[in-house]
Order: structure tokens, then C-alpha cells, then sequence
């Protein structure tokens, strides 16, 4: 039995025509078309390429939507082991027609996608956490090239194997930063990176820097003295006895107490974060998240109110994408609730 | 979780002793704190003199809730 | 100055009547360490035990490890300034009971300790499974402080390590390590067109389980500082935290820094290398800026071409190394970094706290969070329902047949940022 493959290229590859088709909604053909054809001559008999699915560029990025119900009830139906959308070159809005429907088909179907980019594609970012993107040359004139990487790359998965390194197996690392044993300890790396640079060869970083998004400052708050202010804390304050059993280090949830008798959060609240002495903490639990500040300022009318629940993680070593899911779902509960404004400290 | 809350249009406030760290991550109204072990206080002081401190650093809070900012801002 | 790390190959450990070190067969008279630490007043009860490599042992949660010795020439047997009295360390000769450990071991305020598994797919992941592990529980009397609870159990360690360190003072050794190291002249004389390098070991130094000591001297009480590296291996600094047990640097592991090693290693052949700045990790932002900006100036007054930066803990402290890594790479000089990272249970996060431009060439030591399995053991010394309350553990995470699921974060040394061990991260 052979593995079946289905592929995905726009108007031009697809043979329908140049930027006056990129507006032609997605078709299905039970044939192989453009790349499609030279793409299963590399299969080596293990798999073929049961049909080609054909989409303006401009149509897909106009009307995701309508696109996509159409493109993953062609697949839902015809079942592929494997869908290769591509290559794109560096053809953005191909990229991003290729990107949005490997992201649809590997999250709605489980199917995995290959697909073939230049690096400065802005599909690539969009598909290459989930999506097996191979490297490619700016141009068409890259076909011959790009090809067999995806085929090699498609057999490899589709015989069940491990994937290795991204470059052992000629795919864009897709971000997951795994642990490893090696053969050199950690200082004998530093040493012989220092000596490389030293020598002026070349040397590669074992951790390039993180980048951060940024977000745009929200609106500021009109009348403080009508407004709900809401207390956070990543300082890991809980009421006593932990009753969510919040982690100490590297949390994996987050949780919500009821504030509205407190006037402080002293007698009753105490630090489980691991990563600072919690002595002082734990002394005047405020120090960390002043309730008794805004209490102050409620009862003086200088603020409306304090929202009559308290939130609370660890930050320490608890990673970013956790902090960001965490923020996501405290920020739904905070705008549910109308309020207005938050106040989040951190140890 | 700064920028998280931030997204739902809902003005958000960090208080945070290691400022730096706050501004490389993005948050855009930060407010200096004391120490990582007790941002908003201070052992060293007495009862009275660690309130007032609290309070000055809460009012701070507040005044950058009430702030229209462009960009990142220490209040 | 010059010291003579003496090694006496271990080849095993057992209990006995008497302290001994016969043909390599160290033996614990169990009574005789129990005495030792019970003269002080705060020590309410000790338990010793053994685990050797292999043994489906468990040793958990564990404070501290520190090698045993014994100073047989040179002024300062023991360590300095905390059990011993004031002495210049870093020359004259050692025996040094190699292969070796003490591990401390018991509860201080409930969170922040490791395990180590001496068999097994845990072993792989600790330095601490390949060593022959005396391991010693402390109970202090009730109603401690815990500050005080946390300096009793850290000098009990220390005492331990001396008292069996003692066996080995006629021993045989099996060879012999010298490190001389003269004053910054003498050797830029000596290998004038060697790059001068410079190694700055950060320190943990944020209250209660969270400080590093140097000749008994909390960390939180000086400015970055400068020391010759064979203080260090003589003693000079120990650990007097736990931070996460991953990458806290055990008393073992400065007696042995790993960095200091490979740096002497490659002295007078492809570096000059001038010596250790101990820089503290503080908890506000004026004394971070204080310290990097004082770790610079130190680097660059001494002349340094080239800077190895090794970090202790995570969070705050990225903030500190990346800092540093600026003033230097601005003032020309070419630095390393060495850190851990908390990329997440999937390794698909940011792995840092903070960011700079400038930190282009850094080891990674591992993901802090990578999860591993711990299958039961047959034997566990201390408390294995401590893996719940102890970071890197949640609750639930210990099984009813002993199996344990946690991060790196519980395993000591695992993660170590002075590279002691053999982790890496790659981008898959």
C-alpha cells in the first residue's frame, strides 16, 4: 500500500495563470499538477500524489475563512497521510496561503505538512512551530533544489521515523528547544567558544537571545474613583495551607481568592514561591501585594473599589509560555468583570 | 501575564524591582519597587515609616493607571 | 601561589567501628560524625548513611554536597572563616578523598531541595551518582528560626566533611594535581602574548536559601571581589543555598569549579589566565547596577581580552549576566556566557527573563524545566514526599509506587551553570 499525498499549490504553479487568477477560489483536482508532478517522481514508489489542490493567492488571504472550509473538507474527505503545500519560495502571500493552511490542517486534522520556504518568507514565522518547512531559494529557479529536500523530508515522516536535527533531516528548526546530553561539559564548551573567538573562527551561540513582543498601552483610566482596581502577583501569595497546591517553582497554574473581608492580606496569606527568602514575605504578606494600601484608598474614595478577587502565581522559572496563558485567562476573567484597571506585582 | 491583561485594552500597572527585566519583556507602565523579596515594603523601616513607603509606592501605581503613555514609562 | 590537590582514588564506601581509608576503602564510623555534629546545641539529632553508584538508591531532599579533605601542609585545613579559624587558603598540600561526597540532607523551610538517584535513569542526570555518597541528616532542635535552622544544617555539612576528610590524612595519593598561578606581571611576563582572561563566577546572594558565602562572608555583603582560583579550590567559598537544586553550586562543586578547571587547563598554552571576580546577584536594582558595573570595571582594570561568565540561579539573575555581558562586550572585551534556561515542559518558550544584543556566545546548560521520569527506588534516605513541595516537583507528581515525574529543577547539578555537567539545549 502506498502512502497518499495530497498538495497543495496557487493559481500559477497550478497552472490556472499569473496575478490576474490570484483571485480564483480553491479547486480540487484528482491529478497531479505543476510541482505536484515532479514531486512523486521523487516518492520512490512509497507514496503517491492522489490529487493537487489549487488556490489564488489573493483569494486565500481575502477569504481565509470560505478557503479553508472548503480546502479541509477536500482533505477530511480524501484522507491523506500527509499534506505538501509548495514550495513557496519567497513569495509572501503564498507563504502565508501555504502557512495558513498547514496551521489549519495540523490543529483541525491532525495531518502532518511539508512545505518549502525562503527564510525571509513571512510564512515561515507564521507555520514553522508546527509545520515541517524546508529551505529554499529565493526564486523558482529553486524548484529543482527544493524538491527532493521535501520529498526526502516527506518519506522520512511518513515512515514513522523520529525526525533528527533540523539539519540532519533538512527542515527549519521549529522552535522546541530540547535537552540534550553531549560529549563536552558545559565550562570546556565556554572555554573552547572564548578560544574561538580569540582565533576569529567561527563559533555558534548555544542559546541566541529571546525576543519579546511588545503590546500597545492600553487606554488610561478616567475617574479613578469610580473604578475597580484588581490586585496580581506573580509573588506567589496564597492563602495559608496552599489550597490549590500553586508550584513553587515553574507554575503550572495560577489561582483566585476571595478578597472581599480582607483588609490586608496579612494573618492570612503566605509566600510559596521558591525563588526568594520568604521570610519577610510571609511577615506582612502586603509587602508583596499591598491590599491594605488599596484598601485605604477604597475606603478614602480615591478609587472606586478593589475587585473581590485576588490573583496569584509563582514567576520563578515558571516559563514565558505559561505566564502568557496564565495572562490570557486572568486578563478574559478581569475584562468579563469590567474591570478597569490592574495592578500585577512581582518579586 | 503584564502583556497578556494588557491586550484585553484593560490598563495594567507592573510593579517590579528589577525594572529592566519589565521593560525588555514590554510592559509599558512600570513602577520601581524595593527589593525582590519584599517589593513593596521594606523591613528596615519601622511600622509607620514602612506604610507610608507602601502607600507612596501604591499612589505611584495608581497615578500610571491614570496616565495616557506612547510608550514604556517608569512612574 | 601554589596548592597540591592530592587525589585518593575511592573505590568504596562502607560502615564500620572506625574512620578509615584503607586501599581505597573509605570507612564510616557513623558514631564518630554523629559526635562531631551533636557539639552543637542547635543539632537535635544526626542520622548517617551510605549510597554507593549503582545502589537503586534515592537521596532526597538534599541541602549541600561537599568533598571531604584534609589540609596536611600550608596553612587552613577545613574551611575558613566558617569551621575553622581565619586563614589565607589556596596554597600548600591536600588530600583529597576523591569520589567522595557528603550530601546534607533534610527539611528547612519545606521548598528548595534536590534528589539525587544513584542508579538508573535519574544517575544520568546528577554528577552526584557517580560519587560514594556519605549521606548525613540533620534534625535540628524545634523552634529555630529559619535562618538560624538553614546555618546549622550548613555548618553541620562542612564539620561532616572535615571530620571524614581526616581519614585521608596519611593516605596514599593516587596522583597528584598542582595549581600555581603568580601575580598578573609575572605571568603576562611569562606568556606575554597569550589573551588575558578573566573568569566572573556570579553568586546567588538573595536571604535565606538563597546565599553564597566567601571565608564565612554572606555574599550580599560585598562588592564583586576578587580571588586567586586556588581560594576557591582550597575552600574560600561555599554554598550556603539552595536556590533550584539544578543549578545551585554545591560547596562540591566550587572545591571543583569546573570553569576554574578548564581555564587552568589551557593557562600558558592558548590563554593567560588572571583570575576570579565573585560577583553577588542582589535583589534591587541599584545593587545589580553597583555589582555589573563594578564586575566591568574590575575586568577591564585588570586587563582582560576575554571574560567567562557563569551564572547561579535563574529569573532576576538573567538580568544581572546580561547586564555584565554589556559593559563588556562594549569595552571591547570578548565574553562567554554560561546559563541554564526555563524554555518550558515543551522547550517552546523564551528561554531567558531578559534580553540583550550583545550576548552572542552563550552555553546553554540545559531547560530547567525538561521533565524527566524517576523510576521507584528500593532504598530512598531522607523523605521522598518532599519531591512535592520542592521546586521542580508539584503535588501529585510522586506515585504511589515511587515513581517520580519532575523538571530538572529537583535534580542537583543537573543544569549546573558553571558547567559542570554535560546538558546542552539544541533547537529542534
Amino acid at each position: 500500500m502506498k502512502y497518499k499525498v495530497l498538495y497543495y499549490v496557487n493559481q500559477f504553479f497550478g497552472q490556472v495563470g499569473g496575478e490576474e487568477k490570484a483571485g480564483v477560489k480553491p479547486e480540487f483536482v484528482r491529478k497531479m499538477v505543476g510541482p505536484a508532478m515532479g514531486f512523486n517522481g521523487l516518492l520512490e514508489d512509497k507514496a503517491e500524489v492522489v490529487g493537487t489542490l489549487i488556490c489564488g493567492d489573493n483569494y486565500f488571504n481575502e477569504n481565509k475563512q470560505e478557503a479553508l472550509d472548503y480546502i479541509l473538507g477536500v482533505i477530511k474527505e480524501e484522507a491523506p497521510d500527509i499534506v505538501v503545500a509548495g514550495p513557496a519560495f519567497n513569495a509572501g502571500r503564498y507563504g502565508m496561503a501555504c502557512a495558513g493552511l498547514a496551521n489549519a490542517v495540523i490543529d483541525e486534522l491532525g495531518i502532518p505538512v511539508v512545505s518549502g520556504m525562503y527564510m525571509e518568507n513571512p510564512g515561515l514565522e507564521e507555520c514553522r512551530a508546527k509545520a515541517y518547512v524546508v529551505e529554499t531559494g529565493d526564486s523558482a529557479g529553486g524548484m529543482r533544489e527544493a524538491l527532493p529536500k521535501m520529498a526526502a523530508l516527506t518519506l522520512k515522516l511518513l515512515s514513522g521515523q523520529e525526525l533528527g536535527k533540523p539539519e540532519e533531516d533538512g527542515y527549519l528548526a521549529q522552535g522546541r528547544r530540547l535537552t540534550i546530553f553531549v560529549e563536552k561539559r558545559g565550562s570546556q564548551r565556554a572555554v573552547d567558544m572564548l578560544l574561538a573567538r580569540f582565533r576569529g573562527e567561527e563559533f555558534k551561540t548555544e542559546l541566541p537571545m529571546p525576543v519579546f513582543d511588545k503590546v500597545a498601552p492600553a487606554p488610561a483610566i478616567k475617574d479613578l474613583s469610580k473604578a475597580t482596581i484588581a490586585l496580581v502577583t506573580s509573588g506567589g501569595m496564597v492563602p495559608l495551607g496552599n489550597p490549590d497546591r500553586i508550584q513553587s517553582a515553574s507554575a503550572q497554574k495560577w489561582g483566585r481568592y476571595d478578597i472581599d473581608k480582607n483588609v490586608a492580606l496579612m494573618g492570612d496569606y503566605c509566600t510559596i514561591h521558591g525563588g526568594f527568602d520568604p521570610v519577610y514575605a510571609n511577615e506582612i504578606p502586603d509587602r508583596v501585594a499591598p491590599l491594605d494600601i488599596l484598601r485605604d484608598y477604597e475606603k478614602e474614595g480615591k478609587i472606586g473599589g478593589v475587585y473581590k478577587y485576588f490573583y496569584t502565581t509563582t514567576g520563578t522559572g515558571t516559563s514565558v509560555a505559561n505566564a502568557v496563558k496564565f495572562g490570557q485567562e486572568i486578563g478574559k476573567e478581569l475584562k468579563d468583570a469590567g474591570v478597569d484597571g490592574v495592578i500585577l506585582t512581582s518579586t | 501575564m503584564v502583556k497578556e491583561i494588557e491586550r484585553y485594552g484593560i490598563p495594567i500597572v507592573h510593579m517590579a524591582t528589577i525594572t529592566t527585566i519589565s521593560v525588555s519583556v514590554g510592559a509599558n507602565r512600570i513602577v520601581p519597587t524595593i527589593a525582590i523579596p519584599y517589593p513593596v515594603g521594606d523591613p528596615s523601616l519601622g511600622e509607620a515609616a514602612e506604610h507610608d513607603l507602601r502607600e507612596k509606592l501604591v499612589r505611584r501605581a495608581l497615578e500610571g493607571l491614570v496616565t495616557e503613555v506612547e510608550e514604556v514609562t517608569l512612574f | 601561589m601554589k596548592l597540591e590537590l592530592r587525589k585518593i582514588s575511592i573505590k568504596d564506601l562502607k560502615l564500620g567501628s572506625e574512620m578509615k581509608l584503607q586501599d581505597g576503602v573509605l570507612t564510616i564510623d557513623p558514631q564518630a560524625v554523629i559526635d562531631e555534629l551533636m557539639e552543637d546545641v542547635n543539632v537535635k539529632n544526626v542520622k548517617v548513611d551510605i549510597a554507593r553508584p549503582g545502589e537503586k538508591t534515592r537521596i532526597i531532599p538534599v541541602k549541600d554536597v561537599i568533598e571531604p579533605r584534609v589540609k596536611i601542609e600550608g596553612p587552613g585545613n577545613g574551611f575558613a572563616g566558617v569551621t575553622a579559624d581565619m586563614e589565607q587558603l589556596g596554597s600548600g598540600k591536600v588530600n583529597v578523598l576523591d569520589g567522595a561526597a557528603v550530601v546534607t540532607i533534610g527539611d528547612i523551610v519545606g521548598f528548595q531541595e534536590g534528589v539525587i538517584d544513584m542508579w538508573g535513569e535519574g544517575a544520568r542526570w546528577t554528577p552526584f551518582s557517580t560519587t560514594y555518597n556519605i549521606v548525613v541528616d540533620i534534625e535540628p532542635v524545634e523552634g529555630l528560626d529559619p535562618h538560624t535552622h538553614e546555618r546549622t544544617v550548613r555548618l553541620a555539612g562542612l564539620r561532616a566533611a572535615q571530620v571524614i576528610g581526616e581519614a585521608g590524612r596519611d593516605g596514599e595519593p593516587d596522583k597528584i594535581e598542582v595549581y600555581e598561578l603568580g601575580n598578573i606581571f609575572e605571568e603576562t611576563a611569562k606568556y606575554p602574548d597569550l589573551p588575558k582572561v578573566v573568569y566572573v563566577e556570579m553568586l546567588i546572594s538573595q536571604g535565606l536559601l538563597h546565599d553564597g558565602y566567601v571565608y564565612g562572608v554572606n555574599s550580599q555583603q560585598f562588592l564583586p571581589t576578587l580571588i586567586h582560583p586556588n581560594e576557591e579550590l582550597d575552600g574560600a567559598v561555599i554554598s550556603g543555598n539552595c536556590v533550584a537544586a539544578c543549578d545551585k553550586i554545591t560547596t562540591y562543586q566550587h572545591q571543583n569549579n569546573s570553569t576554574i578547571l578548564d581555564l587552568y587547563a589551557q593557562h600558558g598554552k592558548t590563554i593567560n589566565f588572571l583570575g576570579v571576580v565573585l560577583t553577588p546577584e542582589l535583589t534591587t536594582l541599584a545593587g545589580k547596577f553597583r555589582t555589573c558595573d563594578y564586575t566591568a570595571k574590575l575586568c577591564k582594570g585588570l586587563g582582560a581580552e576575554g571574560v567567562i561568565v557563569s551564572e547561579e540561579g535563574y529569573g532576576n539573575p538573567d538580568s544581572d549576566l546580561l547586564m555584565i555581558c554589556k559593559r563588556l562586550e562594549d569595552s571591547g572585551i570578548k565574553t562567554v556566557l554560561i546559563t541554564d534556561e526555563c524554555s518550558g515542559w515543551g522547550g517552546d518558550s523564551q528561554p531567558l527573563a531578559d534580553t540583550t544584543p550583545e550576548a552572542v556566545a552563550v552555553v546553554s546548560t540545559g531547560n530547567v524545566s525538561h521533565v524527566v521520569n524517576l523510576p521507584p527506588a528500593d532504598k530512598v534516605l531522607g523523605n521522598d514526599r518532599a519531591i512535592a513541595t520542592l521546586a521542580g516537583g508539584w503535588e501529585g507528581c510522586l506515585e504511589e509506587d515511587g515513581t517520580i515525574k519532575c523538571e530538572l529543577n529537583a535534580v542537583i547539578g543537573s543544569t549546573s551553570e558553571i558547567g559542570y555537567h554535560y546538558l546542552s539545549v539544541e533547537e529542534y
